[in-house]
């Protein structure tokens, strides 16, 4: 799929599994809210409409590259790289941690450098190139970085693992694996509540040591 | 977020046009620090204007400077060639501030259009004179743990966040500004502002003017220079306290020297009193802490950041040192 580049039009997005079940729980999470309280939800939900309709009429066109598949679109302005991501393109392997560039969790690849996705607006980033943690295996065949997180422990939660691996192996590339301080240094974009630090260090150091192209 | 409009030019006229003829409009380029706020609903702009079309990234050596493409990103800016060559002092700024991701978004004018980090100014809940003129300082008898010991006034004890800022202001550079009126160069020490009675105003750009590019001129600092930065974890943190030192040696004598300190006023804070200290005298620690004694002259705490008066001449004197053995 990814060597046929087509275009997807999102306006037909097919609804797979985890798409129904993600909105089954947004709508379910928000009737539950509702029923216990209904003062300040019924005016959240309100306020959610009136954004809806004013979406429609405010949509920009865009053209990006997501993992090697090209997309045209049509987006709100004030969507984030991250929001585009994860709700209209349905690719939530990027983690929303923070929202507010402090945790890492978001960080994607935009033509080759690492970002954070969530303090971004997707209308910026027109013609780009974007990775995403579900672009860095070959098929089956897990990214070096992936495997070495797996056998390192590199993670616990698993919450911030996709951003500390697209950080990872940038970290790697950029040459800023020299040593452990070096990693530590470059990755501390990336927190990690779980406290997996020394673990990543060791599954970066090993990838590195081990001369994989990243 | 607000809604705004989006436009995106690719003329540098086009763009200036477009913010100087709507006072709700904002440029927007990395935009770390501007879509922050937005989410926040400190800031709501009702245009956003994409400058990163516009060809401003260049880092070019001219005669007797170099010159730093507004746009130019600050990761590559830290690791350009030329950069770590002739103002290694800016480099190690660069590279103290942030995270990797955020370095190579954040563009070098954008660095020094950072709004402060004080939690009230963050806070819509709270009085702040920044974002709402006239609601008082939460902070001068609140939280002011982060807060300015120099060049504060009563509406306003906020600090200016960037660490490129304290390199730059120490290294002369001038800030190369185009506006509807036309071109004009600001002296880095003059483009940030103290808050006196007017804290919503963070610098002196007026409406509908673009930071082109920043001038930093050649000088003898290409190798006694040191940015120690002070900061509750080993990396990504907004400082406590930061120094940029740089030292020129004619065997252990200061030929020349220059000073700033981060986090302790609204604007980056040059220390030429400190710096005249210096000069002529040899480079020992004797000579180092009376420049920290003189550099703290003026400086005044509030209630929870009296440990600055401590910290800042320490670290002073730190960088002084790391300089002068570099």
């Amino acid at each position: 799929m990814a060597d046929d580049n087509p275009e997807i039009n999102p306006a037909e997005p097919g609804a797979s599994h985890n798409e129904a079940r993600r909105t089954f729980l947004k709508q379910s999470s928000l009737l539950t809210a509702m029923t216990f309280t209904p003062g300040p939800i019924v005016q959240a939900a309100a306020a959610q409409f009136d954004e809806k309709v004013a979406a429609a009429f405010e949509k920009v066109p865009l053209k990006l590259e997501v993992n090697g598949v090209k997309h045209k679109l049509s987006v709100e302005p004030r969507t984030t790289l991250l929001d585009l991501l994860r709700e209209q393109l349905h690719l939530t392997g990027t983690k929303k941690g923070c929202d507010y560039g402090q945790c890492g969790a978001c960080t994607v690849h935009v033509d080759g450098n690492r970002i954070n996705s969530c303090l971004t607006l997707a209308v910026m980033q027109e013609g780009r190139k974007i990775t995403t943690i579900e672009g860095l295996a070959n098929g089956d065949n897990l990214h070096p970085m992936q495997e070495a997180f797996v056998k390192h422990d590199g993670f616990q939660c698993g919450y911030c693992t996709p951003g500390q691996i697209m950080s990872a192996v940038a970290c790697i590339r950029e040459g800023h694996a020299g040593s452990e301080g070096e990693i530590r240094e470059f990755m501390s974009g990336n927190i990690c509540r779980c406290g997996a630090y020394s673990n990543i260090v060791a599954a970066i150091q090993e990838v590195k040591n081990g001369g994989q192209k990243v | 977020m607000n809604q705004f409009q989006y436009v995106r030019p690719t003329k540098q006229k086009a763009a200036i046009d477009a913010l100087a003829r709507d006072a709700n409009a904002q440029f927007i380029a990395g935009g770390t620090n501007l879509i922050d706020l937005m989410k926040r609903g400190v800031m709501a702009p009702q245009k956003l204007i994409d400058i990163n079309r516009l060809p401003l990234t260049k880092i070019e050596s001219q005669n007797g400077s170099l010159r730093i493409g507004a746009l130019a990103l600050n990761g590559p800016v830290a690791e350009d060639k030329l950069v770590l060559e002739r103002q290694p002092l800016l480099a190690q700024a660069l590279s103290a501030g942030a995270s990797p991701q955020l370095r190579n978004m954040a563009t070098v004018g954008g660095n020094m259009l950072q709004r402060t980090r004080c939690p009230y100014f963050y806070d819509t809940a709270l009085p702040c004179n920044k974002r709402e003129p006239g609601s008082g300082c939460g902070a001068l008898e609140g939280f002011n743990r982060m807060h300015a010991i120099f060049g504060f006034s009563d509406k306003c004890i906020a600090v200016h966040p960037s660490d490129m800022s304290v390199a730059l202001v120490a290294l002369d550079a001038t800030v190369l500004v185009s506006g509807p009126k036309g071109d004009r160069r600001i002296p880095f020490n003059d483009f940030h502002r103290l808050p006196g009675d007017t804290p919503q105003r963070d610098t002196n750009l007026e409406q509908g003017e673009l930071i082109t590019a920043v001038e930093v001129p050649d000088g003898p600092f290409t190798k006694h220079v040191h940015y120690q930065k002070v900061r509750e974890r080993a990396s990504y943190a907004f400082a406590l306290v930061s120094v940029a030192a740089a030292l020129s040696l004619d065997g252990n004598t200061i030929k020349d020297a220059r000073l700033a300190m981060g986090g302790v006023a609204h604007k980056p804070w040059r220390l030429t009193d400190a710096e005249k200290a210096l000069i002529g005298k040899p480079a020992t620690e004797e000579t180092f802490r009376q420049a920290a004694t003189v550099a703290m002259q003026g400086a005044k705490a509030f209630e929870h950041n009296a440990y600055k008066l401590k910290m800042a001449p320490n670290a002073i004197i730190q960088a002084l040192k790391t300089a002068a053995a570099a």
